[in-house]
């Protein structure tokens, strides 16, 4: 089920939380809304959802309006952050809530019920704690459960308020790809929201970033972060090195830095993402970039590499792949030469059109 | 085997300081304020033979105030049990104006001296008050009547069932409520299904207090009951007038059965108390 919004905004007393916002979402989309905290994105899936009313505008499933539709009749599943799972009852008894809470009429079976609560579980591999009470199970077991009980009732939408935020690394990742798995064979619609970037590119169709209020940009993963439409977009999705420099007959320079460019004279200010910079023995024909390394952590298949000199505010980051790392036998105190294999400059005050150039 | 005979020699040590001291005091607090007046009142109890006591305790007129007693005590507790929750609901749920003047009138039955209220409410609703005019003509006696007993008892044990309420559904996250809206069910649903359950033990112990404490109540009882042998006499009533004839032993008599009484059901309702969060907070249910 598709699910449309149209010119949706909301306040809370004087405070804007949404300005006036388009969204589609396609039937069978996992969606991911990505933003750091205070952006709206719960907002924005809570009014999906119906337990927050927006202002003015309306809100489609399908060709169902559900703009003033309680949230019982909603026809949706929602999983919380923090699980909120009845915590008296078993958890069987949880999954099968959303069953035993319809009318009458259509209220299958106890059997049935029981049935397809066990089947639920099954589905998320709990059928062995289905008699367990929810705080005999851990946060990602939890978290299964809530997930279990949300689709019970076979949902139009499904919605995932960080559903994995409160869960630590290892589990989270897990829960992700399991995730993933689960909407593939299901092919429900769905919307999460989350502040953390990689988990928004790893388990999304579609991202979401929003801003104070704004959506920035809506892309696929890989479109998002190779074109982001701004320069909000650009630092919130990943680490970002900074340049910047006067630019004279082509080249940039910064203290004791210089960068060939193709650029108008003048300021600029440059931007790098870490697995762009190469980092050498020695400076290139277009490249003099001398640092220092200040600090080295192998992590999984890279080594982060953090890089000062006298010519930059702030530190960089760079990730060289272990080989390199081993060929440059780099250490704490070892100077090199950085090579950017790519940089990207976005227009500094109306954040608007975006800039892009490779050199070399 | 170096570091484990460290650890187990600083494990036979407590890390948080002053054990000592704190349970001292305590105990000592608890001896002079609880347990000498008890040892006090059974050493009463031992002028008397078992068949004295006997006839003591199960005379008619006894009999007659205990079922008094917990049936007034019954009613209040019930009452307040549901306008406690309604109360505390109020109290956590809604923001409106003069919501901490009415946070603050919970505790007045505990600050107020129970005598006046007792007078109060005799005084409202004896024939010529303004409540007991009122209710007179719809055929509704309540002072010097059992209703008015467990009137008295309502207004003096209401905070317990608040005070119990309260913290926990302030506790209870809006979340779970929402969880139970989103799959469906209607607000009545929900409230019996999800909140009331989680309230549960709050509530059933904040009832029993309520209680138990109605079954000790005097001071605000005595003065709207009308104190009629075998129709609106309480017990503790039958304590002071055993205590003006000088019967030291027959008011121990009776006070050890109301004392007895009250102890298990308080340790029944700790027993009880500590399966059920057991349950809620994991461990082998």
């Amino acid at each position: 089920m598709s699910i449309q919004l149209r010119n949706v905004t909301k306040r809370f007393g004087r405070a804007t939380a949404l300005e006036p916002l388009d969204l589609t979402v396609a039937d069978g989309e996992l969606l991911g809304l990505l933003g750091p905290s205070g952006s709206g994105k719960t907002t924005l899936l809570r009014i999906i959802a119906g337990l927050e009313q927006a202002d003015s505008g309306s809100i489609h499933f399908g060709e169902r309006d559900v703009t003033h539709v309680h949230v019982r009749d909603r026809r949706i599943g929602f999983v919380f952050q923090h699980y909120a799972l009845f915590r008296h009852m078993s958890v069987l008894d949880n999954v099968a809530f959303g069953l035993t809470a319809l009318p009458r009429r259509e209220r299958p079976s106890r059997g049935e019920i029981q049935a397809r609560a066990r089947r639920l579980l099954e589905m998320v591999q709990l059928e062995a704690f289905a008699d367990r009470y929810p705080a005999q199970l851990s946060g990602g077991q939890q978290q299964r459960v809530s997930l279990a009980r949300a689709l019970a009732l076979r949902p139009d939408v499904l919605l995932l308020d960080e559903p994995f935020g409160a869960l630590d690394a290892k589990v989270r990742q897990d829960l992700r790809r399991w995730l993933r798995h689960l909407h593939d064979e299901l092919n429900f619609t769905s919307v999460f929201v989350t502040h953390d970037q990689e988990e928004a590119l790893e388990l999304s169709d579609r991202v979401v970033v929003m801003s104070n209020g704004r959506i920035e940009q809506v892309d696929t993963p890989e479109t998002l972060y190779r074109h982001p439409a701004n320069r909000f977009v650009f630092e919130f999705l990943g680490d970002v090195n900074r340049l910047e420099g006067d630019v004279r007959d082509g080249e940039l320079t910064c203290g004791s830095a210089r960068l060939a460019v193709d650029l108008p004279p003048g300021r600029h200010e440059l931007l790098l993402r870490p697995h762009e910079l190469h980092l050498s023995d020695a400076p290139s024909a277009t490249a003099h970039l001398p640092v220092q390394v200040t600090a080295v952590a192998p992590v999984g298949a890279e080594v982060r590499v953090e890089l000062a000199a006298d010519w930059l505010a702030e530190p960089w980051l760079a990730t060289v792949r272990h080989a390199d790392f081993e060929h440059l036998t780099i250490q704490r105190g070892r100077r090199l030469f950085v090579e950017p294999r790519r940089w990207h400059r976005f227009a500094a005050v109306d954040q608007q059109p975006a800039d892009q150039a490779v050199t070399a | 085997m170096n570091t484990l005979a460290s650890l187990s020699g600083a494990s036979s040590k407590r890390v948080l300081p002053g054990f000592g001291l704190s349970l001292g005091v305590t105990l000592l607090f608890v001896s002079l304020v609880l347990l000498l007046p008890l040892t006090s009142l059974v050493g009463q109890l031992s002028q008397l033979s078992p068949a004295e006591y006997w006839a003591i305790i199960s005379a008619p007129r006894m009999v007659a105030s205990y079922l008094v007693t917990l049936g007034g005590a019954a009613v209040a507790s019930l009452i307040n049990a549901a306008f406690g929750l309604l109360l505390a609901w109020v109290l956590v749920r809604y923001e409106f104006p003069g919501k901490r003047l009415l946070d603050a009138l919970m505790d007045l039955p505990f600050a107020l001296p129970t005598a006046v209220a007792g007078i109060t409410l005799a005084t409202l609703y004896s024939g010529e008050g303004w409540m007991g005019r009122l209710l007179a003509p719809l055929g509704i006696e309540v002072a010097y009547t059992w209703v008015g007993i467990a009137l008295a008892m309502a207004f003096t044990s209401i905070p317990f069932v608040v005070r119990t309420v309260q913290p926990v559904l302030e506790d209870l996250p809006a979340e779970v409520d929402e969880a139970a809206l989103a799959l469906g069910a209607s607000d009545t649903l929900a409230f019996r299904r999800v909140i009331l359950p989680y309230l549960w033990p709050a509530l059933v112990t904040g009832t029993g207090l309520a209680f138990v404490r109605s079954l000790g109540e005097f001071g605000a009882v005595i003065f709207i009951a009308g104190n009629m042998p075998y129709e609106t006499e309480i017990t503790s009533l039958m304590i002071f007038v055993k205590l003006q004839e000088y019967d030291y032993a027959g008011a121990s008599a009776i006070a050890s059965v109301v004392l007895a009484t009250s102890l298990v059901l308080l340790l029944a309702l700790n027993v009880w108390q500590g399966r059920f969060v057991r349950r809620l907070h994991g461990g082998n249910a």
